[in-house]
């Protein structure tokens, strides 16, 4: 027992450090989780005289995709969202964030536009209520206008598939 | 070693003293070459445009005291005081405009933690959630206080004070007793040959000799 107690001690801390090896730091746990999402009224990228307010999407399910053309990770994700798009499950709505409207609509060609509109926001002042860190940032919000999930960093298929997919087809169903 | 330590420091202060309008040219100096390095790079075009800093000195105060309690989400290791991000960036315009618009640093405080958490925050509030991070230290403190004052006593109990019979004090007495013999011996002789140098040497072998038998007759009784 004397001499088992060192190696007891170690697979203690051998199991606490493993299981840290696996958490991320970077996923930061949204308090808006649950929350109405923030609400904002900003102009459309493609149409500028155009106002978005994201009132306008009560009643439905709707994905919320922060992005900007400076941004590389986004580029990793965007043809799964233009997937998304073209599949007609989800109306997919885009945040430029701290972009500039040329560049931005120059990347939209690049690589394709799965948004139904991409509003601006210049200054990043509505990523702030949203608690934007980092771009790429994903919302799925529900009919009631409240965030029910937020993807940090790039979508990829197995969060698609496992998360975001089963998700939007539970908030769906929901009145 | 302390001695070289604070001699040390005698010698670093007496370079000063005596190089003191030395250091002053080098400071001098270092100043007016960042100052042609950031005019080139200001001519180039290739700057980073700098944060303005608010007007008034009584917000950057306040603003920087706040923010020094504050985690930048992108760097996580620095506060937002410190950091060079944008994300910080941004947090300092923040703060600075709901300073301007007269919030007490308990709503600005809040404003964050309603956006980004209490990872955030520096000083985690007392939570059910974060219990354990503000009492587990104390926890660990008392279970391995607990295990040391229990090794202690184990180890004060294997210390077992032990009563020598009288035959054992005898047996200490004659075995002290030849030791004492044995060793004024080799005494004696060392003074016999100590005025012969050249058989100082052979005394020495014989009281190597010597110590075994002794040990040896200790042994036997």
């Amino acid at each position: 027992m004397r001499y088992l107690a060192p190696l007891f001690a170690f697979l203690v801390l051998a199991v606490f450090l493993f299981a840290g090896l696996s958490l991320n730091p970077r996923q930061v746990p949204s308090p808006l989780i649950d929350k109405p999402a923030p609400e904002f009224e900003l102009y459309n990228l493609h149409e500028p005289e155009k106002m978005l307010s994201s009132r306008d999407n009560l009643g439905k399910v709707w994905l919320l995709n922060v992005w900007a053309s400076w941004c590389v990770a986004c580029r990793d994700e965007h043809p799964l969202l233009v997937q998304l798009a073209n599949s007609g499950m989800v109306p997919v709505y885009g945040l430029n964030y701290k972009d500039e409207n040329a560049t931005a609509k120059q990347w939209l060609r690049l690589y394709g536009d799965p948004y139904v509109v991409s509003v601006v926001d210049p200054d990043g002042t509505v990523g702030i209520d949203y608690g934007v860190y980092g771009v790429p940032e994903t919302y799925v919000i529900d009919k009631k206008g409240i965030i029910r999930h937020k993807q940090i960093g790039p979508v990829t298929v197995d969060s698609l598939q496992n998360t975001i997919i089963p998700l939007i087809e539970k908030l769906q169903r929901q009145t | 070693m302390k001695l070289s330590c604070s001699m040390f420091v005698d010698f670093i202060n007496g370079l000063i003293s005596k190089y003191m309008p030395l250091k002053l040219c080098g400071i001098v100096i270092l100043s007016l070459s960042i100052l042609t390095i950031s005019s080139v790079c200001w001519s180039q075009g290739n700057y980073k445009e700098a944060v303005p800093v608010a007007e008034n000195p009584e917000i950057e105060k306040r603003m920087l005291a706040l923010t020094e309690d504050l985690r930048c989400l992108v760097c996580q290791n620095e506060t937002i005081a410190e950091s060079r991000a944008d994300f910080s960036n941004d947090m300092r315009r923040v703060i600075r405009e709901q300073i301007q618009a007269n919030k007490t640093d308990a709503e600005i405080i809040e404003f964050l933690v309603d956006r980004y958490g209490d990872f955030v925050l520096y000083n985690p509030p007392m939570k059910p959630t974060t219990v354990l991070l503000w009492f587990g230290p104390l926890i660990f403190f008392i279970i391995s206080a607990w295990f040391l004052v229990k090794y202690l006593k184990g180890r004060r109990l294997q210390i077992q004070e032990v009563t020598l019979s009288e035959a054992d004090q005898k047996k200490i007495a004659v075995l002290l007793a030849e030791k004492d013999a044995a060793l004024s011996e080799i005494q004696v002789e060392k003074t016999d040959t100590s005025p012969n140098k050249n058989n100082s040497i052979t005394g020495v072998n014989q009281s190597k000799s010597e110590a075994p038998s002794s040990e040896n007759k200790g042994n036997n009784v």
